[in-house]
Protein backbone atom coordinates (compact mmCIF):
# COMPACT_ATOMS: atom_id res chain seq x y z
CA UNK A 1 0.00 0.00 0.00
CA UNK A 2 1.33 3.02 -0.99
CA UNK A 3 1.44 6.11 1.52
CA UNK A 4 0.92 9.88 0.53
CA UNK A 5 3.86 11.44 1.15
CA UNK A 6 3.07 15.20 -0.35
CA UNK A 7 -0.51 17.00 -0.25
CA UNK A 8 -1.27 19.79 -1.14
CA UNK A 9 -5.17 21.36 -1.21
CA UNK A 10 -5.65 24.57 -2.88
CA UNK A 11 -2.16 26.34 -1.80
CA UNK A 12 -2.66 29.92 -2.81
CA UNK A 13 0.05 32.28 -2.16
CA UNK A 14 0.14 36.25 -2.83
CA UNK A 15 3.01 38.70 -2.46
CA UNK A 16 2.62 42.25 -2.20
CA UNK A 17 4.73 44.56 -4.71
CA UNK A 18 4.00 47.93 -3.90
CA UNK A 19 0.48 48.28 -4.60
CA UNK A 20 -0.08 45.18 -6.76
CA UNK A 21 -0.88 42.16 -5.26
CA UNK A 22 0.89 39.14 -6.98
CA UNK A 23 -0.78 36.00 -7.43
CA UNK A 24 2.68 33.60 -7.14
CA UNK A 25 0.51 29.99 -6.53
CA UNK A 26 -3.19 29.71 -7.16
CA UNK A 27 -5.06 27.17 -6.13
CA UNK A 28 -2.28 24.65 -6.49
CA UNK A 29 -3.25 20.75 -5.33
CA UNK A 30 -1.55 17.46 -5.69
CA UNK A 31 -0.45 14.50 -3.99
CA UNK A 32 2.80 12.41 -4.58
CA UNK A 33 3.37 8.84 -3.39
CA UNK A 34 5.71 7.24 -1.44
CA UNK A 35 9.09 6.53 -3.35
CA UNK A 36 7.92 8.39 -6.54
CA UNK A 37 9.98 10.70 -8.87
CA UNK A 38 7.82 14.26 -9.07
CA UNK A 39 9.13 16.43 -11.57
CA UNK A 40 7.79 19.96 -11.35
CA UNK A 41 8.43 21.54 -14.92
CA UNK A 42 7.77 25.45 -16.07
CA UNK A 43 9.75 28.18 -16.83
CA UNK A 44 11.37 30.70 -14.62
CA UNK A 45 8.33 32.76 -12.75
CA UNK A 46 5.77 29.72 -12.40
CA UNK A 47 5.71 29.27 -8.79
CA UNK A 48 8.07 26.16 -8.36
CA UNK A 49 10.20 27.93 -5.39
CA UNK A 50 7.63 29.72 -3.78
CA UNK A 51 5.87 26.13 -3.48
CA UNK A 52 9.09 24.55 -2.66
CA UNK A 53 9.34 26.80 0.25
CA UNK A 54 5.78 26.42 1.65
CA UNK A 55 6.71 22.54 1.68
CA UNK A 56 9.91 22.11 3.72
CA UNK A 57 8.11 25.56 5.85
CA UNK A 58 9.90 28.28 4.80
CA UNK A 59 7.33 30.10 3.79
CA UNK A 60 3.32 29.96 4.82
CA UNK A 61 0.75 30.10 2.14
CA UNK A 62 -2.19 32.45 1.76
CA UNK A 63 -4.73 30.19 1.93
CA UNK A 64 -4.93 26.12 1.44
CA UNK A 65 -3.40 23.33 3.68
CA UNK A 66 -0.47 21.00 2.95
CA UNK A 67 0.49 18.24 4.27
CA UNK A 68 4.40 16.37 4.18
CA UNK A 69 4.92 13.11 5.78
CA UNK A 70 1.52 13.48 6.80
CA UNK A 71 2.11 16.32 8.94
CA UNK A 72 0.51 19.83 8.53
CA UNK A 73 3.11 22.41 7.53
CA UNK A 74 2.57 24.88 9.99
CA UNK A 75 1.73 23.17 13.26
CA UNK A 76 4.25 20.40 12.18
CA UNK A 77 7.37 22.90 10.57
CA UNK A 78 10.03 21.70 13.56
CA UNK A 79 9.34 17.82 12.65
CA UNK A 80 8.99 17.87 9.06
CA UNK A 81 12.50 19.73 8.67
CA UNK A 82 13.90 16.66 10.63
CA UNK A 83 12.37 14.62 7.74
CA UNK A 84 12.93 16.34 4.24
CA UNK A 85 16.13 17.36 2.52
CA UNK A 86 15.59 20.33 0.49
CA UNK A 87 18.59 21.32 -1.93
CA UNK A 88 17.46 25.79 -2.80
CA UNK A 89 18.13 26.52 -6.44
CA UNK A 90 20.47 28.95 -5.66
CA UNK A 91 23.68 27.68 -3.89
CA UNK A 92 23.43 28.41 -0.27
CA UNK A 93 26.46 26.21 1.31
CA UNK A 94 28.74 28.57 3.49
CA UNK A 95 31.18 29.62 0.62
CA UNK A 96 33.87 30.05 3.36
CA UNK A 97 33.83 26.64 4.48
CA UNK A 98 35.68 23.60 3.07
CA UNK A 99 34.06 20.95 1.43
CA UNK A 100 34.38 18.83 4.55
CA UNK A 101 33.12 21.45 7.29
CA UNK A 102 30.20 22.46 5.50
CA UNK A 103 29.39 18.43 5.40
CA UNK A 104 30.00 17.96 9.34
CA UNK A 105 28.30 21.44 9.75
CA UNK A 106 25.24 20.21 8.11
CA UNK A 107 25.23 16.67 10.06
CA UNK A 108 26.46 18.34 12.91
CA UNK A 109 23.13 19.78 12.98
CA UNK A 110 20.64 16.62 12.28
CA UNK A 111 22.79 14.81 15.12
CA UNK A 112 24.64 12.45 12.64
CA UNK A 113 28.09 11.67 11.01
CA UNK A 114 29.37 11.45 7.54
CA UNK A 115 30.54 8.02 8.46
CA UNK A 116 27.17 7.20 9.68
CA UNK A 117 25.70 8.25 6.54
CA UNK A 118 28.32 7.51 4.03
CA UNK A 119 26.22 4.91 1.96
CA UNK A 120 23.74 6.94 1.11
CA UNK A 121 25.89 9.79 0.00
CA UNK A 122 28.92 7.77 -0.93
CA UNK A 123 28.35 7.56 -5.20
CA UNK A 124 28.01 11.22 -5.06
CA UNK A 125 30.22 12.22 -2.45
CA UNK A 126 33.52 10.16 -3.82
CA UNK A 127 33.15 12.48 -6.55
CA UNK A 128 34.18 15.67 -4.51
CA UNK A 129 35.79 13.87 -1.84
CA UNK A 130 39.65 14.69 -3.86
CA UNK A 131 38.50 18.48 -3.19
CA UNK A 132 37.47 17.82 0.49
CA UNK A 133 40.01 20.61 1.70
CA UNK A 134 38.77 23.38 -0.61
CA UNK A 135 36.55 26.11 0.04
CA UNK A 136 32.89 25.76 -1.41
CA UNK A 137 33.12 29.09 -2.58
CA UNK A 138 36.10 27.60 -4.81
CA UNK A 139 34.51 24.85 -6.31
CA UNK A 140 32.97 24.62 -10.03
CA UNK A 141 29.32 24.62 -10.62
CA UNK A 142 29.15 20.84 -10.64
CA UNK A 143 31.08 20.07 -7.84
CA UNK A 144 28.99 22.90 -5.79
CA UNK A 145 26.18 21.32 -6.71
CA UNK A 146 27.38 17.21 -5.71
CA UNK A 147 28.43 19.10 -2.07
CA UNK A 148 24.30 20.73 -1.63
CA UNK A 149 23.47 17.22 -2.57
CA UNK A 150 25.52 15.83 0.18
CA UNK A 151 24.25 18.27 2.63
CA UNK A 152 20.66 17.55 1.90
CA UNK A 153 21.41 13.87 2.66
CA UNK A 154 23.29 13.72 5.72
CA UNK A 155 20.51 13.06 7.77
CA UNK A 156 18.90 10.31 5.77
CA UNK A 157 15.87 12.15 5.10
CA UNK A 158 12.58 10.48 3.69
CA UNK A 159 11.65 13.28 1.41
CA UNK A 160 14.34 15.09 -1.08
CA UNK A 161 12.67 18.65 -2.31
CA UNK A 162 15.34 19.72 -5.22
CA UNK A 163 14.67 23.48 -6.96
CA UNK A 164 15.90 23.04 -10.36
CA UNK A 165 19.09 21.33 -9.51
CA UNK A 166 20.18 21.17 -13.06
CA UNK A 167 19.58 24.84 -14.52
CA UNK A 168 22.64 26.04 -16.27
CA UNK A 169 24.33 22.42 -16.23
CA UNK A 170 25.10 21.04 -19.78
CA UNK A 171 23.63 18.27 -21.05
CA UNK A 172 26.40 15.12 -20.21
CA UNK A 173 26.22 16.86 -16.24
CA UNK A 174 22.44 16.80 -16.16
CA UNK A 175 22.39 12.97 -17.73
CA UNK A 176 24.98 12.17 -14.99
CA UNK A 177 22.25 14.13 -12.20
CA UNK A 178 19.28 12.34 -13.10
CA UNK A 179 21.22 8.71 -12.88
CA UNK A 180 22.20 9.99 -9.95
CA UNK A 181 18.23 10.78 -8.66
CA UNK A 182 17.26 7.01 -9.67
CA UNK A 183 19.79 5.85 -7.46
CA UNK A 184 18.32 7.57 -4.79
CA UNK A 185 14.79 6.43 -5.27
CA UNK A 186 15.68 3.11 -5.27
CA UNK A 187 16.90 3.36 -1.64
CA UNK A 188 13.36 4.60 -0.88
CA UNK A 189 13.77 8.39 -0.80
CA UNK A 190 10.61 10.24 -1.81
CA UNK A 191 11.52 13.15 -4.50
CA UNK A 192 10.42 16.17 -5.56
CA UNK A 193 12.47 18.35 -8.58
CA UNK A 194 11.76 21.32 -10.52
CA UNK A 195 13.33 22.33 -13.66
CA UNK A 196 12.70 24.29 -16.68
CA UNK A 197 13.78 22.27 -19.04
CA UNK A 198 10.87 19.80 -20.48
CA UNK A 199 13.22 17.09 -21.91
CA UNK A 200 13.94 15.97 -18.45
CA UNK A 201 10.01 15.33 -18.13
CA UNK A 202 10.35 11.59 -19.50
CA UNK A 203 12.60 11.06 -16.46
CA UNK A 204 10.40 11.66 -14.01
CA UNK A 205 7.46 9.30 -13.15
CA UNK A 206 4.88 11.80 -12.81
CA UNK A 207 5.34 15.57 -13.73
CA UNK A 208 3.18 18.92 -13.00
CA UNK A 209 3.33 21.32 -15.49
CA UNK A 210 3.45 24.84 -13.86
CA UNK A 211 2.92 28.23 -15.40
CA UNK A 212 2.07 31.50 -13.84
CA UNK A 213 1.34 29.83 -10.80
CA UNK A 214 -0.96 27.53 -12.03
CA UNK A 215 -0.47 23.87 -12.60
CA UNK A 216 -1.79 23.08 -16.49
CA UNK A 217 -2.10 19.03 -15.88
CA UNK A 218 -0.03 16.24 -13.91
CA UNK A 219 0.17 12.82 -15.11
CA UNK A 220 2.92 10.47 -16.27
CA UNK A 221 5.01 11.71 -19.03
CA UNK A 222 3.89 8.74 -21.27
CA UNK A 223 0.44 9.94 -20.70
CA UNK A 224 0.31 13.20 -20.81
CA UNK A 225 1.97 13.02 -24.52
CA UNK A 226 -1.20 10.90 -25.60
CA UNK A 227 -3.84 13.78 -24.38
CA UNK A 228 -2.56 16.33 -27.17
CA UNK A 229 -5.12 16.81 -29.32
CA UNK A 230 -3.96 17.03 -32.64
CA UNK A 231 -1.88 15.02 -35.13
CA UNK A 232 1.19 16.41 -35.18
CA UNK A 233 3.74 16.41 -37.98
CA UNK A 234 7.16 17.09 -38.63
CA UNK A 235 8.27 19.34 -41.34
CA UNK A 236 11.57 19.86 -42.82
CA UNK A 237 13.07 21.60 -45.97
CA UNK A 238 16.58 22.86 -47.22
CA UNK A 239 15.34 26.62 -45.81
CA UNK A 240 13.81 26.17 -42.21
CA UNK A 241 13.63 29.92 -41.33
CA UNK A 242 11.61 30.39 -44.58
CA UNK A 243 9.55 27.41 -44.54
CA UNK A 244 8.43 28.11 -40.80
CA UNK A 245 7.36 31.86 -42.53
CA UNK A 246 5.41 30.18 -45.27
CA UNK A 247 3.64 27.89 -43.35
CA UNK A 248 2.89 30.47 -40.51
CA UNK A 249 1.26 32.43 -43.36
CA UNK A 250 -0.67 29.39 -44.40
CA UNK A 251 -4.70 29.16 -43.53
CA UNK A 252 -4.39 25.40 -43.01
CA UNK A 253 -2.08 25.82 -40.00
CA UNK A 254 -3.12 25.76 -36.52
CA UNK A 255 0.52 25.92 -34.73
CA UNK A 256 4.02 25.92 -35.93
CA UNK A 257 6.99 25.90 -33.81
CA UNK A 258 10.40 25.32 -34.92
CA UNK A 259 11.98 22.25 -32.47
CA UNK A 260 15.29 20.85 -33.22
CA UNK A 261 15.89 20.06 -37.11
CA UNK A 262 12.05 19.93 -37.42
CA UNK A 263 9.52 22.42 -37.35
CA UNK A 264 6.40 20.75 -35.78
CA UNK A 265 2.91 21.65 -37.30
CA UNK A 266 -0.98 20.86 -36.65
CA UNK A 267 -3.63 21.95 -39.04
CA UNK A 268 -7.12 23.56 -38.25
CA UNK A 269 -8.48 20.16 -40.06
CA UNK A 270 -8.00 17.09 -38.18
CA UNK A 271 -7.29 15.08 -41.95
CA UNK A 272 -5.37 17.36 -43.93
CA UNK A 273 -4.10 16.31 -46.86
CA UNK A 274 -0.40 16.34 -46.93
CA UNK A 275 0.07 15.90 -50.64
CA UNK A 276 -1.82 19.25 -50.84
CA UNK A 277 0.16 21.18 -48.55
CA UNK A 278 3.24 19.46 -49.94
CA UNK A 279 2.52 20.62 -53.27
CA UNK A 280 2.18 24.06 -52.20
CA UNK A 281 5.16 23.94 -50.38
CA UNK A 282 6.97 22.97 -53.41
CA UNK A 283 5.36 25.84 -55.86
CA UNK A 284 7.19 28.03 -53.01
CA UNK A 285 10.20 26.98 -54.08
CA UNK A 286 11.42 24.67 -51.11
CA UNK A 287 13.47 21.76 -51.72
CA UNK A 288 14.68 18.55 -49.46
CA UNK A 289 11.11 18.79 -48.43
CA UNK A 290 9.98 16.40 -45.95
CA UNK A 291 6.59 16.15 -43.66
CA UNK A 292 5.94 13.13 -41.40
CA UNK A 293 3.85 12.31 -38.34
CA UNK A 294 5.47 12.28 -35.07
CA UNK A 295 4.90 11.96 -31.94
CA UNK A 296 4.39 14.95 -29.39
CA UNK A 297 6.45 15.89 -27.00
CA UNK A 298 6.03 17.36 -23.28
CA UNK A 299 7.20 20.59 -24.59
CA UNK A 300 4.34 20.52 -27.49
CA UNK A 301 1.98 19.61 -24.58
CA UNK A 302 2.95 21.95 -22.52
CA UNK A 303 2.73 25.22 -25.76
CA UNK A 304 -0.28 23.62 -26.16
CA UNK A 305 -1.83 24.10 -22.52
CA UNK A 306 -0.19 27.47 -22.62
CA UNK A 307 -1.80 28.40 -25.29
CA UNK A 308 -5.21 27.40 -24.15
CA UNK B 1 32.30 30.13 -46.22
CA UNK B 2 32.48 32.44 -48.99
CA UNK B 3 31.63 35.29 -46.93
CA UNK B 4 33.55 38.22 -45.22
CA UNK B 5 34.48 37.33 -41.52
CA UNK B 6 33.24 38.84 -38.38
CA UNK B 7 35.04 37.17 -36.21
CA UNK B 8 38.27 35.81 -36.79
CA UNK B 9 40.40 33.69 -34.36
CA UNK B 10 43.41 32.45 -34.80
CA UNK B 11 45.50 29.92 -31.90
CA UNK B 12 43.96 31.90 -29.43
CA UNK B 13 44.78 31.32 -26.09
CA UNK B 14 44.36 31.61 -22.62
CA UNK B 15 46.17 30.72 -19.40
CA UNK B 16 45.87 31.56 -15.98
CA UNK B 17 48.89 30.43 -14.12
CA UNK B 18 49.56 27.00 -15.27
CA UNK B 19 45.97 26.43 -16.25
CA UNK B 20 45.08 26.80 -20.22
CA UNK B 21 41.50 27.58 -19.81
CA UNK B 22 41.54 28.20 -23.89
CA UNK B 23 43.78 26.01 -25.46
CA UNK B 24 44.93 27.63 -29.42
CA UNK B 25 41.15 28.01 -30.53
CA UNK B 26 40.83 28.62 -34.48
CA UNK B 27 37.87 29.73 -36.08
CA UNK B 28 36.06 32.30 -38.61
CA UNK B 29 32.53 33.51 -38.10
CA UNK B 30 31.15 34.73 -41.24
CA UNK B 31 28.80 37.98 -41.51
CA UNK B 32 25.47 37.22 -40.83
CA UNK B 33 25.92 33.82 -39.40
CA UNK B 34 24.18 32.62 -36.41
CA UNK B 35 27.24 30.69 -34.75
CA UNK B 36 26.29 28.27 -31.68
CA UNK B 37 29.29 27.95 -29.25
CA UNK B 38 28.84 25.09 -27.00
CA UNK B 39 31.11 23.26 -24.80
CA UNK B 40 30.54 21.53 -20.87
CA UNK B 41 30.62 23.48 -18.10
CA UNK B 42 34.13 24.40 -17.62
CA UNK B 43 35.04 23.79 -21.27
CA UNK B 44 36.15 27.32 -21.55
CA UNK B 45 33.55 28.68 -23.40
CA UNK B 46 33.37 31.87 -20.71
CA UNK B 47 36.99 32.38 -20.88
CA UNK B 48 36.93 32.46 -24.82
CA UNK B 49 33.88 35.03 -25.32
CA UNK B 50 35.21 37.11 -22.51
CA UNK B 51 38.28 38.23 -24.66
CA UNK B 52 36.13 38.16 -27.66
CA UNK B 53 34.39 40.64 -26.47
CA UNK B 54 38.11 42.52 -25.28
CA UNK B 55 37.07 42.15 -21.99
CA UNK B 56 39.69 39.97 -21.21
CA UNK B 57 43.65 39.94 -23.02
CA UNK B 58 44.66 36.43 -24.90
CA UNK B 59 48.30 35.00 -23.61
CA UNK B 60 48.81 34.08 -27.18
CA UNK B 61 47.70 33.66 -30.33
CA UNK B 62 45.45 36.75 -32.90
CA UNK B 63 42.18 37.81 -33.31
CA UNK B 64 40.02 40.31 -34.78
CA UNK B 65 36.48 40.94 -33.91
CA UNK B 66 34.18 43.38 -36.48
CA UNK B 67 37.17 44.48 -38.00
CA UNK B 68 39.37 45.32 -35.20
CA UNK B 69 42.21 43.93 -33.24
CA UNK B 70 41.89 42.25 -29.87
CA UNK B 71 44.91 43.69 -28.35
CA UNK B 72 45.12 47.32 -29.96
CA UNK B 73 41.91 48.23 -30.35
CA UNK B 74 39.58 46.43 -27.73
CA UNK B 75 38.01 49.99 -27.23
CA UNK B 76 36.40 49.76 -30.88
CA UNK B 77 35.59 46.14 -30.32
CA UNK B 78 33.03 47.62 -27.31
CA UNK B 79 31.40 49.71 -29.48
CA UNK B 80 30.88 47.67 -32.61
CA UNK B 81 29.03 44.29 -30.32
CA UNK B 82 26.49 43.89 -27.78
CA UNK B 83 26.55 41.51 -25.40
CA UNK B 84 23.30 40.08 -23.67
CA UNK B 85 23.36 37.10 -20.81
CA UNK B 86 20.63 35.19 -19.36
CA UNK B 87 21.92 36.60 -15.47
CA UNK B 88 22.08 40.97 -16.37
CA UNK B 89 20.74 42.43 -19.12
CA UNK B 90 18.50 45.57 -17.88
CA UNK B 91 18.12 47.76 -14.70
CA UNK B 92 14.37 46.38 -13.17
CA UNK B 93 13.82 49.61 -11.49
CA UNK B 94 13.96 51.93 -14.48
CA UNK B 95 11.29 51.80 -17.27
CA UNK B 96 11.58 50.94 -20.76
CA UNK B 97 12.28 54.40 -22.15
CA UNK B 98 15.07 55.04 -18.93
CA UNK B 99 16.85 51.74 -20.09
CA UNK B 100 16.94 52.39 -23.29
CA UNK B 101 18.26 55.87 -22.94
CA UNK B 102 20.63 54.31 -20.67
CA UNK B 103 21.92 51.62 -22.94
CA UNK B 104 21.65 53.99 -26.00
CA UNK B 105 23.81 56.97 -24.31
CA UNK B 106 26.44 54.51 -23.39
CA UNK B 107 26.95 54.06 -26.78
CA UNK B 108 26.87 57.73 -27.86
CA UNK B 109 23.21 57.53 -29.66
CA UNK B 110 22.15 61.42 -30.17
CA UNK B 111 18.78 61.90 -28.18
CA UNK B 112 16.96 62.05 -31.42
CA UNK B 113 18.59 58.61 -32.55
CA UNK B 114 17.40 56.99 -29.32
CA UNK B 115 13.97 58.16 -29.59
CA UNK B 116 13.41 56.49 -32.93
CA UNK B 117 15.09 53.59 -31.38
CA UNK B 118 12.64 53.00 -28.56
CA UNK B 119 10.02 53.89 -30.73
CA UNK B 120 10.93 50.59 -33.02
CA UNK B 121 11.48 48.46 -30.45
CA UNK B 122 8.12 48.87 -29.05
CA UNK B 123 6.58 48.46 -32.42
CA UNK B 124 8.62 45.43 -33.00
CA UNK B 125 7.99 43.97 -29.40
CA UNK B 126 4.32 44.99 -29.47
CA UNK B 127 5.27 47.11 -26.27
CA UNK B 128 3.60 49.86 -27.42
CA UNK B 129 2.18 52.03 -24.34
CA UNK B 130 4.42 50.03 -21.84
CA UNK B 131 7.46 52.16 -22.31
CA UNK B 132 7.11 54.09 -18.96
CA UNK B 133 6.49 50.59 -17.30
CA UNK B 134 9.07 49.61 -14.71
CA UNK B 135 10.98 46.46 -16.42
CA UNK B 136 10.41 44.77 -13.19
CA UNK B 137 6.84 44.88 -13.46
CA UNK B 138 6.90 42.52 -16.63
CA UNK B 139 6.27 38.98 -17.41
CA UNK B 140 9.89 36.88 -17.74
CA UNK B 141 9.22 36.03 -21.11
CA UNK B 142 9.38 39.84 -22.32
CA UNK B 143 12.27 40.69 -20.44
CA UNK B 144 14.25 38.23 -22.62
CA UNK B 145 13.20 39.66 -25.67
CA UNK B 146 13.28 43.38 -24.29
CA UNK B 147 17.39 42.82 -23.36
CA UNK B 148 18.16 41.66 -26.82
CA UNK B 149 17.14 44.42 -28.17
CA UNK B 150 18.57 46.77 -25.77
CA UNK B 151 21.42 44.73 -26.35
CA UNK B 152 21.21 45.57 -30.34
CA UNK B 153 20.21 49.61 -29.54
CA UNK B 154 23.07 50.73 -31.26
CA UNK B 155 23.56 48.38 -34.72
CA UNK B 156 26.07 46.26 -33.24
CA UNK B 157 28.13 44.46 -35.93
CA UNK B 158 28.04 41.41 -33.66
CA UNK B 159 25.62 40.28 -31.28
CA UNK B 160 27.13 37.74 -28.32
CA UNK B 161 24.54 36.27 -26.33
CA UNK B 162 25.13 33.86 -23.31
CA UNK B 163 22.53 31.65 -22.67
CA UNK B 164 19.55 33.97 -23.22
CA UNK B 165 16.92 31.40 -23.38
CA UNK B 166 18.06 30.09 -19.80
CA UNK B 167 14.63 29.49 -17.77
CA UNK B 168 12.23 31.52 -20.73
CA UNK B 169 8.77 29.24 -21.65
CA UNK B 170 8.82 27.70 -24.78
CA UNK B 171 6.50 29.68 -26.34
CA UNK B 172 9.09 32.56 -25.72
CA UNK B 173 12.20 30.45 -25.95
CA UNK B 174 10.94 30.15 -29.81
CA UNK B 175 9.61 33.95 -30.30
CA UNK B 176 13.10 34.37 -29.04
CA UNK B 177 14.99 32.59 -31.60
CA UNK B 178 12.79 34.13 -34.37
CA UNK B 179 14.33 37.28 -33.13
CA UNK B 180 17.59 36.32 -33.33
CA UNK B 181 16.84 34.73 -37.33
CA UNK B 182 15.49 37.95 -38.37
CA UNK B 183 18.74 39.29 -36.98
CA UNK B 184 20.74 37.23 -38.49
CA UNK B 185 19.08 38.27 -41.86
CA UNK B 186 19.55 42.05 -41.11
CA UNK B 187 23.35 40.97 -41.03
CA UNK B 188 24.10 40.66 -37.80
CA UNK B 189 26.44 38.38 -36.96
CA UNK B 190 25.47 36.09 -33.95
CA UNK B 191 27.39 34.69 -31.27
CA UNK B 192 25.25 32.54 -28.90
CA UNK B 193 25.83 29.91 -26.35
CA UNK B 194 23.04 27.11 -25.02
CA UNK B 195 22.62 24.28 -22.95
CA UNK B 196 19.56 23.68 -25.10
CA UNK B 197 20.56 21.04 -27.64
CA UNK B 198 17.53 21.89 -29.77
CA UNK B 199 18.79 25.42 -30.11
CA UNK B 200 21.61 24.00 -31.45
CA UNK B 201 20.41 22.98 -34.58
CA UNK B 202 19.12 26.66 -35.35
CA UNK B 203 22.51 27.63 -35.73
CA UNK B 204 24.01 28.16 -38.91
CA UNK B 205 27.41 26.13 -37.47
CA UNK B 206 28.19 24.83 -34.47
CA UNK B 207 31.46 24.66 -32.82
CA UNK B 208 32.30 22.46 -29.34
CA UNK B 209 34.55 23.08 -27.12
CA UNK B 210 36.04 20.47 -24.79
CA UNK B 211 39.12 20.93 -22.66
CA UNK B 212 39.24 24.07 -23.57
CA UNK B 213 39.89 23.51 -27.30
CA UNK B 214 37.43 23.32 -30.11
CA UNK B 215 37.01 19.96 -30.81
CA UNK B 216 34.26 19.74 -33.33
CA UNK B 217 33.06 22.84 -36.16
CA UNK B 218 30.60 22.44 -38.73
CA UNK B 219 26.82 22.71 -39.66
CA UNK B 220 24.71 20.83 -37.62
CA UNK B 221 23.44 18.74 -40.29
CA UNK B 222 27.05 17.67 -41.14
CA UNK B 223 28.30 17.38 -37.39
CA UNK B 224 25.23 14.71 -37.10
CA UNK B 225 26.20 12.97 -39.87
CA UNK B 226 29.96 12.83 -39.16
CA UNK B 227 29.59 11.44 -35.51
CA UNK B 228 26.18 9.02 -36.78
CA UNK B 229 24.19 10.36 -34.57
CA UNK B 230 20.04 11.36 -34.41
CA UNK B 231 21.02 14.98 -33.64
CA UNK B 232 22.77 17.42 -32.02
CA UNK B 233 22.33 16.31 -28.17
CA UNK B 234 23.87 12.73 -29.17
CA UNK B 235 26.89 14.78 -30.82
CA UNK B 236 27.48 16.99 -27.94
CA UNK B 237 27.31 13.88 -25.21
CA UNK B 238 30.06 11.78 -27.10
CA UNK B 239 31.98 14.75 -27.61
CA UNK B 240 31.51 16.08 -23.57
CA UNK B 241 32.28 12.49 -22.22
CA UNK B 242 35.67 12.61 -23.93
CA UNK B 243 36.59 15.66 -21.33
CA UNK B 244 39.70 15.10 -19.21
CA UNK B 245 39.51 18.11 -17.18
CA UNK B 246 38.64 17.42 -13.85
CA UNK B 247 35.58 19.95 -13.27
CA UNK B 248 36.57 20.61 -9.94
Amino acid sequence: MMETRVRLEGICKDFQSGKAKIEALKEISFEVEEGELFGLIGPDGAGKTTLFRILTTLLTATRGNAWVDGLEVVSGYKEIRKRVGYMPGRFSLYQDLTVEENISFFATLFATTLKENYELVKEIYVQIEPFKKRRAGALSGGMKQKLALSCALIHRPGILFLDEPTTGVDAVSRQEFWALLRNLQKQGITILVSTPYMDEAGLCDRVALVQEGRILDIDGPGAMAKKFSKPLWAARAADMYRLMKDLKADDRVDTCYPFGQYHHVTFKKEKEEMARIEKSLMDKGHTGLSLQPIGPTIEDCFMELMNQ
Amino acid sequence: MNREAAISVSHLTKRFGDFTAVDRITFDVGKGEIFGFLGANGAGKTTAMRMLCGLSLPTSGRAQVAGFDLYKESEKIKKNIGYMSQKFSLYEDLTIRENNRFYGGIYGLTNQQIKDKTQFMLEYLRLEGKADTLVRALPLGWKQKLSFSVAMVHDPKIVFLDEPTGGVDPVTRREFWTMIYEAAHRGTTVFVTTHYMDEAEYCDRVSIMVDGRIEALDTPARLTGQYNAKGMEEVFVQLARKAKRNDG
